[in-house]
């Protein structure tokens, strides 16, 4: 059978040999290890032995050539046996490796979803519902090349979502024909960011499901402005904030949510989920929209508490520091029109909470007590709640026992 | 342009460099008459005789010792040690010495020294002739590392690091020497010590790496590629100064990371740049850091065994390919 002589291994890098002289010809007779050639190279010069005995077959390469290290320089003719090579095996394949680590985790735990911080950011920072979008990645996880693309406005890879408690599905806005700008009807385009969309898309889904209803009471703050007037300037003296009205209409709804706890609740399909802890929103006006960040556990604070963490939240709204969670888990919201001089207003719920309380312009109006005229602070308080949960007479009664508490701030003392 | 291989590409920087400045010299075990035990040298001390070359006993504390003490005088000695495996047997002097005489002296002197390490494996060499020591010279202040991977980076950064006044551990892959052949300028360059290269543009995965691993990594990127998945190849070059700002550049366009090294897993400098990342650009991060590295173990002998251990095309496409399914 056929055996090649090849050029040997000569070192660490060493690539290839060059053939130097040959000591047979073909047709000559060899002995096993006797040397056949000379090859050399930068390093060391070797002398090539017969790998088996039998006769010098054919030269593929002439003295002077530059052969690479493994190549074949000769054939030999031999009677032998095949010569004893060991047989490597090839290394077993990688994959195997690969494997092994890859078994670790190919799915994400159940009933978990992976939001890893990049896709994090760009929800947050974009309002996006992370719902909303199809992931491609692992266990279906959403990645950035699936946000990227729904930020740029193309259309969702997905279309409005299962509704999970069989609400009526958020309805495609009727377009309306662009009116053509001319010189006579000018038009500005204004683009809807993306924070718009979400508030749009809040407050649709808010008054599509929950059949709102709002109920008015006028309270008498005269006691409560008395109060602020006698010791507003020690407290901002000593709590570095101004005291306003919100701290004691605040606990005022507190204590009043825990006699009345289907308006600190929220409705599923089946259940109606009263909570037993008081996370409140205090409605926030920025220029770009309004939120509503929550004050967690709120019940658990005093006047100057609520005061410095309103304030605070308020603060942080305005230099853009809210953390997403900031926004989030609230059980119910104040919201505040009568900064702006409003008198009345309809707020709207921010679903799934069950009511929302609008404070209006406190003025000096004339009233009737003890059948005489006479000048008092009034006030009015717009409850919006979501009819489904709580009935009529239990909105009227909530409203008018937080009119009661502050008309005697006193109460808040319990 | 003319094509060289990197072994002649570092042979020509030191030529030139000596030329250049007469305070340039070499010493190492039989880079004399020998012209090397890579033949890196060759023809360097026929062209400058004795007095420029030096052939010193087989002592890396000695080579290295020499080196920081002519180097405090004036010369700019390019110190070989035959093997990167052996210079253990300098570590004192580099770490402790050359590492911190400008900073005991207040920044009286300079030690402007150069150690030329050939390392890497894949060449059966085994134990002693296939390590990839440049983690414990990272670590340490006081000194610059570089890794060139193409004949054009190696003639460029050796240049450069002969120039610098700082002692500079250049790392040559052996395995490189004459399987890496490339374009290289007649006319005089250097390549900045401290800066990157983007040797592949991509979108959608970056992978770092340096050295021999450059060319698995170019070859994996471009079986990727035909996959639809764009990866940015960024070949560090320098290890000490690295180039942060081109690594987070590309992090933030991918938002997924993989490093490629030869060098064994713990404690490479892919741990340092995984926990830089995490730490400075977790925001950007849409999947995990991940590494294909040499495991932690010695180089083995038998040639499957170290074919099994090293990196290779295959484990860093399969590496990519978990990376862009995340």
């Amino acid at each position: 059978m056929e055996v090649k002589i090849v050029v040997p291994h000569m070192g660490e890098s060493i690539v290839e040999g060059t053939i130097l002289k040959w000591l047979k010809r073909p047709g000559d007779r060899v002995e096993r290890d006797e040397s056949v050639v000379e090859i050399g190279s930068d390093k060391i010069d070797v002398e090539v032995p017969a790998p088996a005995r039998g006769t010098l077959k054919e030269i593929l390469a002439q003295e002077g050539a530059t052969v690479a290290v493994g190549k074949a320089v000769a054939l030999l003719e031999t009677e032998d046996a095949a010569p004893a090579r060991p047989k490597t095996e090839a290394p077993p394949e990688p994959e195997a490796a690969e494997e092994g680590e890859a078994k670790q985790e190919e799915t994400p735990p159940k009933g978990r979803r992976r939001i890893t911080p990049v896709v994090a950011k760009l929800a947050e920072r974009h309002g996006v519902d992370l719902d909303q979008i199809e992931g491609t990645g692992l266990g279906g996880r959403v990645t950035k090349k699936d946000v990227l693309p729904y930020l740029e406005g193309r259309r969702p890879t997905q279309e409005a979502p299962e509704p999970k408690r069989k609400e009526e599905a958020l309805p495609t806005p009727t377009p309306r024909r662009a009116a053509v700008p001319s010189e006579e009807e000018p038009v500005e385009v204004i683009p809807v960011t993306a924070m718009r969309k979400a508030i749009a898309e809040h407050l649709v889904r808010s008054k599509q499901t929950a059949p709102h209803v709002t109920t008015v009471a006028e309270v008498d703050m005269t006691r409560l402005v008395n109060f602020r007037e006698k010791h507003k300037a020690d407290f901002e003296r000593q709590e570095g904030i101004s005291l306003t009205y919100m701290p004691f209409i605040a606990m005022a709804c507190i204590r009043t949510l825990k006699e009345f706890p289907f308006l600190n609740a929220s409705m599923e399909e089946e259940r109606i989920l009263l909570k037993r802890y008081y996370h409140i929103g205090v409605a926030v006006a920025l220029e770009e929209g309004l939120v509503v960040p929550v004050i967690r556990h709120a019940d658990r604070l005093d006047i100057r508490g609520l005061a410095h963490a309103i304030h605070d939240l308020a603060e942080r709204a305005r230099t853009k520091k809210l953390a997403s969670d900031d926004l989030k888990g609230g059980t119910f919201s104040i919201t505040n029109p009568g900064a702006f001089g409003a008198v009345l207003s309809t707020p709207i719920i921010n679903y799934p909470q069950a009511a929302i309380l609008g404070v209006e312009a406190i003025r000096k109006a004339p009233v009737v007590r003890d059948d005489q005229i006479v000048i008092r602070h009034m006030i009015y308080l717009c409850l919006s709640y979501d009819h489904r949960i709580v009935d009529g007479a239990t909105a009227v009664q909530f409203n008018q026992r937080v009119r009661r508490i502050l008309e005697n701030p006193l109460e808040l003392i319990l | 342009m003319r094509e060289i291989t990197y072994l002649e590409a570092i042979r020509e920087a030191m030529l030139e460099e000596m030329e250049r400045d007469e305070s340039v010299f070499v010493l190492g075990e039989d880079v004399g008459a020998y012209g090397g035990a890579f033949q890196a040298t060759k023809g360097i001390y026929e062209k400058f005789g004795e007095a420029r070359v030096l052939d010193t006993p087989i002592a890396e504390s000695c080579i290295v010792g020499v080196a920081i003490g002519a180097a405090l005088v004036g010369y700019r000695p390019i110190a070989e040690m035959q093997f990167a495996d052996f210079i253990s047997c300098g570590f004192d002097q580099i770490v402790n010495q050359a590492a911190t005489l400008r900073y005991r002296t207040g920044g009286r002197v300079d030690v402007p020294l150069v150690i030329r390490a050939p390392s890497g494996g894949g060449v059966h060499g085994g134990l002693y002739h296939s390590q990839n020591p440049e983690a414990w010279f990272i670590h340490r202040p006081g000194l610059k590392v570089v890794a060139p991977a193409t004949p054009y980076d190696a003639k460029g950064l050796l240049k450069a690091s002969i120039r610098d006044n700082n002692p500079v551990i250049y790392f040559e892959h052996k395995g490189l020497y004459r399987r890496a052949k490339g374009p290289v300028p007649d006319e005089d360059y250097t390549v900045p010590i401290g800066k990157a290269e983007m040797k592949r543009e991509g979108t959608d995965l970056t992978l770092v790496t340096y050295s021999a691993m450059l060319f698995p990594c170019l070859a994996a990127a471009e079986t990727m590629d035909k996959e639809g998945v764009e990866v940015d190849v960024i070949d560090l070059r320098s290890l000490a100064p690295l180039d942060w700002e081109a690594v987070f550049q590309s992090v933030r366009k991918t938002s997924k990371l993989l490093i490629v090294h030869e060098d064994n897993r713990t404690c490479g400098i892919g741990a340092e740049i995984a926990a830089r990342v995490a730490e400075e650009a977790f925001d950007d991060l849409d999947g995990p850091v991940m590494r294909v590295t040499y495991p932690d173990t010695h180089h083995p002998f038998s040639p499957p065994l170290e074919e099994f251990c090293l990196p290779n095309e295959q484990k860093i496409v399969g590496a990519l390919r978990r990376l862009a399914s995340y």
